[in-house]
């Protein structure tokens, strides 16, 4: 079985991120980047089901500007055999990503693609959905464990009453939860080993897929500040409050 | 427990301008030394901080066309301004009478973590292996008591020292030469010198803490290349300090405050005192109406050449502020320590050739600028024991009329940690509360650090006495890591009616102040988990 794992580079979960003050977007310039933190889970899960030996390939693959080839690095370094970078500066939106993955997925005939549930530096929660059908698949997406059998995979997701665990068949498409495991650190080793691993450059217009985006942005705005909260009294008070000043009942 | 083992000519310790120039200069001399730069950082930069108005000197020499490879050094000083500050009032002195050293007409206005990530691409395009995320955590000796190399951090520990299921264990960097770049009061670097007795015969060493903001502010208050320093309030005329104020690119303000950590007042708390500077009326203007992007802290070494320890041991040498080669009167340690690093690298290409003693790395040191820098400059920061006004006459008298060339050398009398007089000795100071406009809390700055720490790992501020905080520091110097820890990592917590020492160990930006200024000297600060601290962007 051959898994290929999308990855996409973001602003680091740590950064305080800052609207750029004429509001065309936030500001990237000096800010630390790393691998979008659910397809590290998404990498880590591919990893696992190729040590339990059953699977043969791991492909990594990112959709973005020439440093995006840095998340694919990454996954080299914990376990992806080799790497495909789709060159493409500028917002990509999840459309255009899952075009380009769909004719990578058409060249590499994976029998997986694993991806995390949404990147958090849109949130747009859409590639994985959109792939599945472009390519008319089945997909099981905010998965928090993963089971795979033969030609098939049991797959739980985390969804808003608890879990739900479905079956789907190969080919399918997995968009990964935080909790499906705890990644792994990549050792000093295999970062070695991973810069003498190939990665393919492809440049989006190659694969004919038009990147413009479709959505117009007007602006980007911090939210606003929240207000200091005040102490009450007694439960007459905060329902008269609720009721007159915050007209919430 | 056997570790992975992988050897190399030189390994590298710390990514900042001493490390990196180290590891270039190698590379120019000898492209077939096989070079390795470990950094703690998650990437070259993020945990470098600085004022920075930088001096060319050893960047001329290290990359004779670095404008042509497009350093990022591009804002020339245009205007210098120096002014002492009363309370509400500020004397504006004249650059004139200013001692040649602090002339800045042909320094630059730069981030210093930006210039290290430039030269880490310069490193990695002349071959030299860089990882970040890398903590050197321990020193390998040989059988003959040499050093080997160093050992990387253990990951994926838990908070009682435990394997996590993510577990990876350190591997071990052996090299001919190990090079200890890890900046001011470094871990391994403190050990080593105690090791080895290098600063025997030593004066002890001196430090500072430096506060750094950097605001966006509006334009037409923003003079572009305009260097400013202040000296008097709203510290006391016994404590050393004094601020910088640049205008970098970007209608960007970096703003910053400097204070020696031999400050004696155990009330005193260094971070408040640079949000109250910000509220003078010589300075408040520049930045109202501004927004402030960035905040961090570091510990600046001060001692100068009669602190500077030995730099070179059996297998190993000491560069840039791991010895701390800062020239303290300049308020500048990025060009000395590019160069002691670039002298490092010659005496190492010497030693691997033709076997050359180590040794010879202080010769060559002695004969180079750094040296006939930090002579010049020695008596300056000594005199300010006597207080600001002596302080300001002596150095007159040694930097302008002698230039530094007085016949005789004034000696640091005590470490930091000894210069705290008893609580009850002290006055309290009360500090205004932040206006969240101007001025602000802790936990609002550490929270634009970027800093984080895997929740479950071992403490990495560790206590030789766990009671001692409670039982002792607190009794006699009201606790002082509360104030002089400029992230609030260290809290006395009170639990039904029992005082707690807590450490908030995931909020530290690795200033290593509390392992310099703590009175018993009993917090000693390890690296944490690679990766973990500050993400400072353009500090």
């Amino acid at each position: 079985m051959k898994i290929l794992v999308a990855v996409k580079r973001v602003i680091d979960y740590n950064v305080q991120v800052r609207v750029k003050e004429d509001g065309t977007g936030v500001v990237t310039d000096n800010v630390k980047m790393s691998t979008n933190p659910p397809d590290d889970n998404a990498i880590e899960e591919a990893v696992k089901i190729k040590e339990a030996g059953k699977a043969t390939e791991i492909v990594a693959v990112t959709v973005g500007e020439e440093k995006a080839q840095e998340t694919v690095r990454k996954a080299l370094a914990v376990g992806a055999d080799r790497g495909i970078h789709v060159k493409v500066d500028g917002i990509v939106e999840p459309l255009a990503v899952s075009k380009i993955l769909q004719k990578i997925a058409d060249k590499e005939k994976p029998d997986l693609i694993f991806m995390g549930k949404q990147a958090i530096d849109d949130d747009c929660n859409q590639t994985g959905q959109m792939l599945a059908a472009l390519l008319n698949w089945p997909q099981a997406t905010f998965a928090s464990k993963i089971e795979v059998k033969d030609k098939m995979l049991e797959v739980t997701r985390e969804v808003d009453e608890g879990l739900e665990t479905i079956e789907v068949n190969v080919p399918a498409i997995v968009t990964c939860d935080l909790r499906l495991n705890e990644p792994r650190y990549a050792s000093l080793p295999n970062i070695m080993k991973a810069k003498k691993k190939p990665i393919e450059q492809i440049n989006s217009s190659d694969l004919g897929i038009d990147t413009k985006p479709r959505i117009e942005q007007i602006k980007v705005e911090e939210p606003p500040k929240r207000k200091a909260g005040i102490k009450v009294a007694n439960v007459a008070e905060l329902v008269e409050k609720l009721k007159n000043e915050a007209k919430v009942i | 427990m056997s570790r992975e083992v992988m050897e190399y000519d030189v390994v590298v310790v710390g990514g900042g301008p001493s490390g990196l120039s180290t590891a270039i200069k190698l590379k120019q001399l000898n492209p077939d030394v096989s070079v390795c730069l470990l950094e703690k950082a998650s990437e070259i930069g993020a945990h470098i901080l600085s004022g920075n108005v930088f001096e060319t000197r050893a960047l001329d020499e290290l990359f004779p066309n670095w404008k042509e490879l497009n350093a990022p050094v591009k804002t020339k000083v245009n205007k210098e301004k120096f002014l002492f500050l009363g309370k509400s009032k500020s004397l504006s002195w004249p650059t004139w009478l200013l001692p040649k050293v602090q002339h800045n007409h042909n320094n630059y206005i730069i981030s210093l973590a930006n210039l290290c990530r430039w030269l880490a691409e310069q490193a990695e395009g002349l071959g030299i292996e860089i990882f970040p995320g890398f903590p050197a955590s321990e020193v390998l000796y040989n059988e003959d008591g040499s050093v080997k190399g160093i050992a990387t951090q253990d990951m994926g520990l838990d908070k009682e020292g435990n394997k996590k299921d993510s577990f990876e264990p350190g591997i071990e960097l052996h090299a001919k030469v190990t090079v200890f770049a890890e900046g001011c009061r470094g871990h391994l670097g403190k050990e080593l010198i105690k090791k080895y007795d290098l600063d025997k015969g030593k004066d002890p060493q001196q430090y500072g803490i430096g506060f750094k903001e950097i605001w966006e502010i509006k334009e037409e208050k923003h003079e572009e290349g305009l260097v400013m320093h202040t000296a008097g309030w709203p510290l006391d005329k016994s404590t050393y300090g004094g601020s910088f104020v640049y205008h970098a690119a970007n209608k960007q303000v970096f703003l910053g405050y400097v204070i020696g950590l031999d400050y004696k007042n155990p009330h005193l708390s260094p971070f408040d005192e640079f949000q109250r500077f910000k509220t003078h009326p010589s300075i408040k203007p520049i930045i109202e109406g501004g927004k402030r992007i960035s905040y961090g802290a570091r510990a600046l070494i001060e001692g100068g050449l009669q602190s500077l320890p030995k730099m070179y041991m059996p297998g190993a040498l000491l560069v840039g502020c791991n010895a701390g080669t800062l020239n303290t009167p300049k308020i500048k340690g990025s060009h000395t320590a590019m160069k002691s690093g670039m002298i490092a690298a010659e005496t190492i290409i010497d030693h691997l050739k033709e076997n050359k003693n180590l040794s010879s790395y202080e010769d060559r040191f002695k004969k180079s600028w750094v040296h006939e820098e930090l002579h010049a400059a020695r008596n300056v920061k000594p005199s300010f024991s006597w207080g600001l006004i002596l302080g300001i006459i002596f150095t007159g008298i040694d930097q302008i009329l002698f230039r530094g060339k007085l016949p005789f050398t004034l000696k640091h009398k005590h470490a930091d940690h000894e210069t705290l007089k008893l609580a009850k000795e002290m006055p309290k100071i009360e500090y205004p509360k932040p206006d969240n406009v101007i001025t602000f809390d802790k936990t609002s700055s550490v929270y634009l650090t970027g800093t984080n720490h895997a929740e479950d790992q071992p403490v990495h501020l560790q206590l030789k006495d766990k009671d001692l905080p409670i039982k002792y520091t607190l009794e006699k110097f009201a606790e002082p890591a509360q104030r002089y820890c400029p992230v609030g990592v260290y809290e006395i917590q009170n639990e039904n009616n029992q005082e707690k020492f807590v450490i908030n160990s995931q909020n530290c930006i690795h200033c290593k102040t509390c392992d310099i200024k703590e009175p018993s000297q009993n917090i000693n600060w390890v690296t944490p988990e690679g990766g973990g601290g500050p993400k400072y962007g353009n500090m």
